[in-house]
């Protein structure tokens, strides 16, 4: 069998070759006429169970743009190794060709450019297609969510995640886990999840005042399929009272967990499980530890950090396979299980190119009821844009910028502070910015934005808290978010340091002076967690500045230094 | 394909433990003695005492920790980083049927919990845990 630095120097060398290759708005056709639907869902059925898997869809119904990061540092056991490798480094590592469609739908580059060739992914009406074609070759697959699915949209935000609820019905999923659900309230998670016809997972949602398991969210479901039985054990995101704001869901405590995981994996495997599947929200680094730590788990399907890999991690004797964002992705996992074990697997993580893929005529019937009632005013044209907008990254992205630069103007604020959230479709040069667009990187149930004051020892603290949750080397200590967003605010960052020490020369961009640790500075921002937050909401913000911009032009960003990669 | 890629991936959760004790407040030598007080200096083994403490609180002001030791008389806990250290003992008669015991506490800082006990022979046995209390990120 070919090894792994065998693989690595294959594709370093099939790149090389291939070289880079320039693509316009000509190549679109022939991208298209090149690329068909049979050969993206294209997979020899391997053993007797099947999984497919879809997650962090974040409310987006709709075919979308969205790029890949540039900048995805990796620490500690996670340094240099995937996912923690980006745009041609990516490419080399898995031998993807400069301008392929692999290129487009995994790794950053040229991305303006690729999208005019290969047009918008995702959709809801194409992954039914795509999971449609997989039932029939194997009828009894199992399909699983991995959350953060009822958030991120417009008709999300005003229906409370019923849009999705009723579409991802129509998918017929088998189970669910959680993440961003949790802010629509407590109250509301249980409406929905009541109604839900599939199995609602978390084997570490417990309940915070007793801080036992909770009847609503059972630990894990067996399912008997293949002539053989898999347990699925839900794990939600494990720092939902930290990450997002507590005081909506109070009943409720989350955690890793580790031990009560391993005591569901020992339980279902005395159950008779001879599959153990983690459908977990705890981000890619999070499900590689915990892999190394509880045994007997197959297979990780894993969500949260919005990683798409064209193959498995693998751990020890478990397989972490991660499918992206936005509905960009399916992951399809055919597995051989016998005499009480994985005896292997064959997996696909299949891009949903959407001018590729035919939409499912009843599911896309569905969306747009959906949208119906809200079509018009999501529709609004607000502006343009000239830049790529985009959100993913370690550090600022151009979406990022443009809702700093709206806080700054419209707040009449010198700093301007924004989530490091890692959802967000994007906008590719010249296209119209919808009022749906705004929403597309800015809703959520908290939008308040706050103006205050904040010395620049503050701020200090919450970079250097912020930095931690990314670039602690246990990732166990990590939150699976990027960097909060800074604007009129520069820094110096070194990644390697312990809390504490990574974050210097902070500047006040306008002047070019010094933070002063003593003094007080006008910040805005917002997604404040904490309750009462007072202020307009942020797509208002965004809107109104975009409104009075006309065309939006993002310059490059370079006022954070990022040293000790 | 077969499982094969084992060696590769080599995930070593060894090299992560260092990272976890950085920062540590200036209580930690309270801490310190605080021990000694109770070992009368006597060496601490490891391995005996299961400490299980969430990796970050959801809440500093009560966060819940569960400790055991079988073959325990005695289990004192610790918070290394909290002006008064001392959190709790509990004790454990010969007809206890577990040596565990499971309390909320109070961590003003990131910090060290550490659970000493003391066993049957007289010997002593710890377990730390790193607990991070911040002041929240943003969710991906």
């Amino acid at each position: 069998m070919i090894s792994r630095r065998d693989f690595l120097q294959v594709g370093m060398a099939a790149s090389a070759i291939v070289g880079a290759s320039g693509f316009g708005n000509w190549a679109r056709l022939a991208a298209q006429q090149s690329l068909t639907q049979d050969q993206l869902l294209e997979f020899d059925t391997f053993g007797n169970v099947s999984l497919i898997h879809v997650t962090d869809i974040h409310g987006q119904l709709k075919p979308i743009y969205f790029r890949e990061p540039s900048i995805n540092i990796g620490v500690g056991g996670g340094k240099g190794v995937a996912p923690h490798v980006t745009g041609s480094d990516f490419r080399k590592l898995y031998g993807i060709a400069d301008g392929s469609p692999s290129h487009y739908a995994l790794s950053s580059g040229d991305f303006s450019s690729l999208a005019q060739t290969y047009g918008r992914v995702g959709g809801l009406d194409r992954v039914a297609t795509v999971i449609k074609a997989i039932r029939a070759d194997r009828p009894d697959a199992i399909l699983l969510d991995g959350g953060d699915t009822w958030h991120g949209s417009y008709t999300c935000l005003k229906t409370q995640g019923q849009d999705m609820v009723n579409v991802m019905n129509a998918l017929a999923p088998d189970a669910m886990t959680f993440h961003w659900e949790f802010t629509l309230g407590s109250d509301r998670v249980a409406e929905l999840v009541e109604q839900l016809p599939f199995a609602a997972l978390g084997q570490n949602i417990f309940d915070a005042e007793w801080d036992e398991p909770t009847e609503l969210f059972p630990p894990y479901k067996m399912f008997e399929r293949g002539g053989t039985k898999i347990a699925v054990i839900g794990q939600a995101f494990p720092y939902m009272p930290i990450a997002n704001p507590g005081w909506m869901f109070p009943e409720y405590a989350f955690g890793i967990r580790d031990e009560h995981m391993a005591a569901m994996v020992k339980e279902v495997r005395a159950a008779g499980a001879e599959c153990v599947v983690v459908l977990s929200h705890n981000g890619f680094d999070v499900d590689k530890k915990m892999a190394s730590v509880v045994p007997g788990i197959d297979v990780i399907l894993s969500g949260h950090t919005h990683d798409a890999l064209p193959e498995p991690v693998q751990v020890g004797d478990t397989i972490i396979v991660p499918s992206g964002s936005n509905g960009k992705f399916v992951s399809r996992v055919d597995l051989d299980i016998r005499d009480g074990r994985m005896m292997g697997y064959r997996t696909k993580l299949i891009p949903i190119f959407s001018d590729v893929i035919a939409p499912d005529a009843e599911v896309a019937a569905l969306i747009d009821e959906q949208r119906a009632p809200y079509l018009a005013e999501m529709l609004e044209v607000v502006g343009q844009t000239d830049s790529l907008l985009y959100r993913r990254g370690n550090f600022n992205g151009t979406w990022d910028d443009l809702i700093c630069d709206a806080l700054l103007s419209e707040r009449d604020a010198e700093i301007a502070l924004s989530p490091g959230v890692r959802w967000g479709p994007s906008l590719v040069p010249g296209q119209d910015i919808t009022r749906e667009d705004i929403f597309g990187v800015t809703s959520m149930s908290y939008g308040q934005a706050y103006r205050s004051e904040m010395t620049g020892e503050f701020l200090k603290v919450v970079l250097e808290d912020v930095a931690d949750n990314i670039f602690n080397p246990d990732p166990y200590y990590q939150q699976g978010g990027d960097m909060v967003r800074t604007g009129g605010l520069g820094y110096r960052i070194d990644v390697s340091k312990p809390q504490g020490e990574r974050i210097s020369n902070m500047t006040l961009v306008k002047t070019g002076e010094a933070i002063d640790p003593a003094k007080s500075y006008v910040v805005a921002g917002w997604a404040s967690v904490n309750e009462d937050t007072e202020g307009p909401q942020i797509w208002d913000v965004v809107e109104s500045h975009i409104r009075k911009l006309g065309t939006v032009t993002v310059q490059d960003n370079t006022n954070v230094d990022v040293v000790g990669v | 394909m077969e499982l094969t890629r084992r060696k590769i991936l080599a995930i070593g959760s060894g090299t992560f433990a260092l990272a976890s004790f950085t920062g540590l407040p200036a209580f930690a030598s309270l801490t310190d003695d605080a021990i000694a007080a109770l070992t009368g200096g006597a060496e601490i083994g490891e391995g005996a005492v299961v400490l299980t403490a969430p990796e970050i609180a959801e809440n500093g002001n009560t966060v819940p920790v569960k400790v055991e030791a079988p073959g325990a008389v005695s289990i004192t806990l610790y918070a290394d980083g909290n002006p008064v250290p001392n959190v709790a003992t509990f004790n454990f008669g010969p007809l206890s049927a577990s040596r565990s015991a499971s309390t909320r506490i109070r961590l003003a800082a990131t910090q060290n919990v550490v659970a000493i006990a003391k066993m049957e022979d007289g010997s002593f046995q710890m377990a730390k845990a790193n607990v991070k209390v911040t002041i929240g990120g943003c969710g991906g």
